[in-house]
């Protein structure tokens, strides 16, 4: 599950990241968001979409991502 | 006299502090996270602290705690239910009360004395304090920056705003403490279990208790 920040809502660690990359000679990178991954084995994957909305993100403020990476 | 119950969770640091302000103006117990009833306290105390270690979000996981769900039970029911700083964080993921918090703009962790003003004093929390007035009660937090959607959409429910430049953390619209739509559900991220003694530098946090202990004639 590839869980952001949701779009509009501040997100300072992705601003001050933002902010250190001209330092170390990377321009010219903009929007940079800091969300989180994580990772698990399921055996239904019917209730995927489930558990990322009741319990690994708090929809008023993340978006999530299913990937399967099998 | 008002039996106030006070929650303790793994990870719960501010229960005793919260106890003891409560029994300054009534009785009061601890539950422990796994207690399936209240034991019939008039008054919940959601305390601060690190509730499960705040992993994956704070509050996340307390949310699912047995006692929890009679806490649900007991607001439904209209029972007045306080949520002090992670028990803040822990009725907002348990849709008790609206809104989320997200980590200070800082991204520092705050602890200092804030003025908050009561913005609304018909509350079950406020009503020993007159409208408008201030409270001088400590902030200590990572994760205080209030956030909903609709902040206009709050009215009467926003309960509590930081004084003017007090904002600590980047709140939306200097929100402090609101309240559920019914009211008998409320939460703030400063501490009043911290400034219950003029020893202390304040015993304006004891009005929310005191108003909390208020037995209607």
């Amino acid at each position: 599950m590839l869980i952001r920040p949701k779009q509009g809502i501040l997100d300072p660690q992705g601003q001050t990241v933002e902010r250190a990359l001209p330092a170390l000679g990377f321009d010219g990178v903009s929007d940079v968001r800091v969300g989180r991954m994580v990772e698990l084995d399921v055996e239904d994957e019917s209730r995927l979409a489930e558990i990322c909305e009741r319990l690994l993100t708090n929809p008023l403020i993340e978006d999530y991502e299913i990937v399967d990476d099998r | 006299m008002t039996r106030f119950g006070v929650i303790r969770f793994p990870g719960s640091c501010d229960e005793v502090d919260a106890l003891l302000a409560a029994r300054r103006f009534g009785e009061a117990e601890l539950l422990w996270h796994r207690d399936r009833d209240l034991k019939g306290v008039d008054a919940v105390v959601v305390p601060g602290g690190f509730s499960y270690g705040d992993y994956l979000r704070v509050g996340a996981i307390a949310r699912f705690s047995p006692v929890m769900e009679a806490v649900a039970e007991f607001a439904a029911d209209g029972g007045p239910v306080l949520g002090i700083c992670n028990g803040f964080q822990v009725l907002c993921e348990a849709h008790l009360l609206p809104g989320a918090l997200l980590p200070n703009t800082s991204l520092r962790f705050i602890a200092r004395q804030v003025e908050i003003e009561v913005v609304n004093a018909a509350t079950p929390f406020t009503r020993a304090c007159e409208e408008a007035t201030q409270l001088s009660i400590p902030v200590k937090h990572t994760t205080g920056r209030y956030y909903h959607p609709h902040p206009d959409s709050l009215a009467d429910q926003v309960v509590f705003r930081y004084a003017p430049g007090q904002n600590p953390n980047g709140s939306l619209a200097d929100i402090a403490g609101v309240a559920n739509e019914a009211g008998n559900v409320v939460g703030l991220m400063p501490h009043p279990e911290h400034a219950v003694d003029p020893l202390v530098g304040s015993a304006d946090g004891g009005k929310l208790f005191e108003s909390m202990a208020w037995v209607p004639a």
